[in-house]
């Protein structure tokens, strides 16, 4: 093994891959076998964060930055004058081994430029998930990229193999994929989609009458758009976010705040910061619309088409909506206590259990882990609450953020200011 | 009030909690023999000789009252090594005896539960962190080694995860702080008590070849990952607590 060479090679296709943000090792399970390496859960486990904060769980390569593509946002586009390198299969293979035997990782998230064409490039990313799991015997996670215009007998296999595939839709508008991404067209983006979401449905409908069918897919599928490189608002976002999980059954979907890291006319100037909080808001929508019963109609409307980046979505969704409190802690159902700023998912739980053996009272409320300082102004407990009397306040907001301030400030006006 | 010592281990303290109904103590405090000394010059000690079917029967009422899950949660109040884990567990059981028909851990309005759940809380932290941040070394004899220093116990919560996991490669983790640990040789995995604690101070200079190449890659590749226009050391401290960096192969 030529060390230097391979340290090489991964620092460019690392470098190439990080602006995917995916990095989730969870949603399947794939059990090791008797004498063999590797296993994966239903949470999946990140080894490590960079420091930008962000979870390191997988791999995360590309095959090779070379790619036909001439796409305006990407660092990888023919026209950009980088070092470009590509891995061999068994340089892949080799460094998922022995990451993965030092547990530095979960598994591999292999990407790559498009070379050729769409299926010598599907057909090369095959073949690593194929040697990993019937040469190597690996049972860790693995997550592939699906190439548009790939062909189904590729994507056929490759679910066979890996245990998440995802497409990027890359911008979540279709004229603005048109403006930065001329030489790609979103149906091919979206047909190896269907085709594994078929293929998804079917295993499903196998499982229930045969024993043992081959995993097709078992982690689903994911997808991710880029934010802030066009100028598509939130509701827009959230509107295509909502299709594809419903209508393609997606695990999840990524936001990915823009990085200006190329100069072009079609382009966000360099200087523009990355949309951080906006992407923020983002992803508690997303978490609104999974775990939170909220439909995507709920958190905006066309009246009302940006997130408001100084608040969270349901807290904004709470003041738009104050008829619907105060909530009472001891007799509402749990999808209403879900909706109380300040309570999230465990809480909500907790407070179900616990109610039945006590009344509950702002005390036990905060030890169960609730944000007080907002809940408070939306809760009636059984004996009361002297916070109710600003619910109806003109200045609830102002009073909910009072006490805070945010290290993104200078980002709330950004959607002003972005062109 | 009556002091009862135990050996230290699970089951001891099952047993002196079974002695507690046995003898229907009712001003009593459970120490393990090797933390406790003597404060109170007037409290009675009682030794506790464990037995496991005092143990089991304690076992198998709480299985009855609480599940197998409620026990597994007082098991990390057990080790946890909370100064005050013995008297939470006492107190959790008494209660569940008085109310055999309800899962009274979920009671958290109840100080003592609400402690348990956050004990819990955690240790299920530390345990999954446990399963994040252990770094395997090759060594030259093939082993696969990893150092920890875990705040609490959590070896025997981990033992499964990389049980599970690795099966084809012989690996040890070793807990600095308790001086024991665990060790897979392709068919057992068993913990490992050594007389003494084990030296480390030659410990790089019997790495296999390719290990120093490995670790250097995985560096690069930490480095590389990361987009510098995006930093937040504040978020990235969070998720990884300073007191494991010096654990970590991509943090050192």
């Amino acid at each position: 093994m030529n060390f230097d060479r391979l340290k090489e090679k991964l620092e460019i296709l690392a470098d190439a891959a990080k602006y995917d943000v995916s990095c989730s090792s969870s949603g399947g399970t794939r059990k090791n076998k008797k004498g063999a390496l590797g296993d994966s859960s239903i949470s999946g486990i990140c080894h490590t964060y960079t420091e930008d904060g962000r979870c390191v769980s997988l791999l995360k390569v590309l095959l090779t930055n070379h790619c036909i593509y001439d796409c305006a946002y990407c660092v990888s586009r023919s026209s950009n004058d980088i070092k470009r390198a590509a891995f061999t299969v068994e340089e892949v293979v080799d460094l998922t081994i022995n990451f993965y035997r030092r547990n530095y990782i979960e598994g591999l998230f292999l990407s790559s430029g498009i070379f050729k064409n769409a299926d010598t490039t599907m057909e090369r990313l095959v073949r690593v998930a194929k040697k990993l799991r019937l040469e190597e015997n690996f049972n860790g996670y693995i997550h592939l990229k699906s190439i548009p215009g790939a062909s189904d007998e590729l994507m056929q296999e490759a679910a066979l193999y890996a245990d998440r595939l995802s497409v990027n839709l890359e911008i979540p508008t279709e004229s603005g994929l048109k403006l930065l991404a001329p030489e790609k067209n979103r149906a091919e983006m979206i047909s190896p989609m269907r085709y594994i979401q078929k293929g998804i449905s079917q295993y499903n409908d196998e499982k229930k009458i045969f024993r043992k069918v081959p995993k097709f897919a078992p982690a689903g599928q994911s997808t991710q758009m880029i934010v802030g490189a066009t100028n598509e608002n939130d509701l827009q976002i959230i509107k295509v976010a909502d299709h594809f999980y419903k209508n393609y059954n997606l695990k999840r979907v990524y936001y990915s705040g823009y990085v200006p890291v190329l100069e072009d006319k079609r382009l966000p100037s360099l200087t523009t910061e990355v949309p951080m909080l906006r992407e923020n808001r983002l992803y508690q929508s997303d978490w609104l619309m999974r775990f939170y019963g909220f439909k995507a109609e709920e958190i905006l409307d066309p009246n009302l088409p940006f997130l408001d980046l100084e608040i969270d979505p349901k807290l904004s969704w709470a003041l738009r909506h104050l008829d619907q409190f105060p909530i009472n802690l001891q007799t509402a159902d749990y999808q209403m206590i879900l909706r109380i700023p300040g309570i999230g998912v465990k809480t909500a739980k907790k407070i179900v259990q616990a109610r039945r053996f006590q009344i509950l009272n702002m005390d036990h409320l905060k030890k169960l882990g609730a944000a007080v300082n907002r809940a408070k102004y939306f809760i009636d407990f059984n004996a009361g609450n002297v916070f109710l009397k600003y619910l109806t306040n003109q200045n609830l907001k102002k009073l909910l953020i009072g006490g805070s301030s945010s290290k993104f400030h200078n980002q709330f006006s950004q959607q002003l200011t972005l062109f | 009030m009556t002091t009862l010592l135990y050996d230290g281990s699970f089951d001891g303290l099952l047993t002196a909690v079974f002695e507690v109904f046995e003898y229907r103590y009712k001003d009593v405090e459970i120490f393990g023999k090797n933390q406790y000394h003597q404060e109170n010059i007037f409290a009675e000690t009682h030794e506790v000789v464990t037995q496991t079917e005092k143990a089991e029967r304690v076992f198998k009422k709480l299985e009855e009252n609480i599940g197998r899950s409620g026990i597994h949660q007082l098991l990390k109040v057990f080790l946890s090594e909370d100064p005050e884990s013995e008297r939470i567990i006492l107190s959790a059981i008494q209660l569940s005896v008085q109310h055999p028909h309800e899962n009274i851990l979920q009671n958290y309005a109840d100080n003592d539960i609400l402690k348990i759940s956050k004990i819990c809380k955690s240790v299920d932290r530390e345990r999954h962190r446990m399963t994040a941040f252990v770094r395997f070394e090759k060594m030259q004899d093939g082993v696969f080694f990893a150092k920890i220093d875990p705040d609490f116990n959590v070896i025997p919560l981990i033992r499964k995860h990389f049980k599970d996991r690795y099966q084809d490669q012989k690996w040890m983790i070793y807990d600095l702080r308790r001086n024991y640990g665990i060790l897979y040789d392709l068919e057992n995995c068993d913990f490992f008590y050594p007389d003494e604690k084990l030296d480390l101070d030659q410990y790089e200079q019997k790495f296999h070849d390719e290990e120093s190449q490995y670790q250097k890659l995985w560096q690069r590749y930490f480095i590389k990952t990361n987009i510098t226009e995006r930093k937040n050391l504040k978020l990235h401290i969070q998720h990884v607590p300073k007191r494991y960096w010096k654990y970590l192969t991509e943090k050192r």
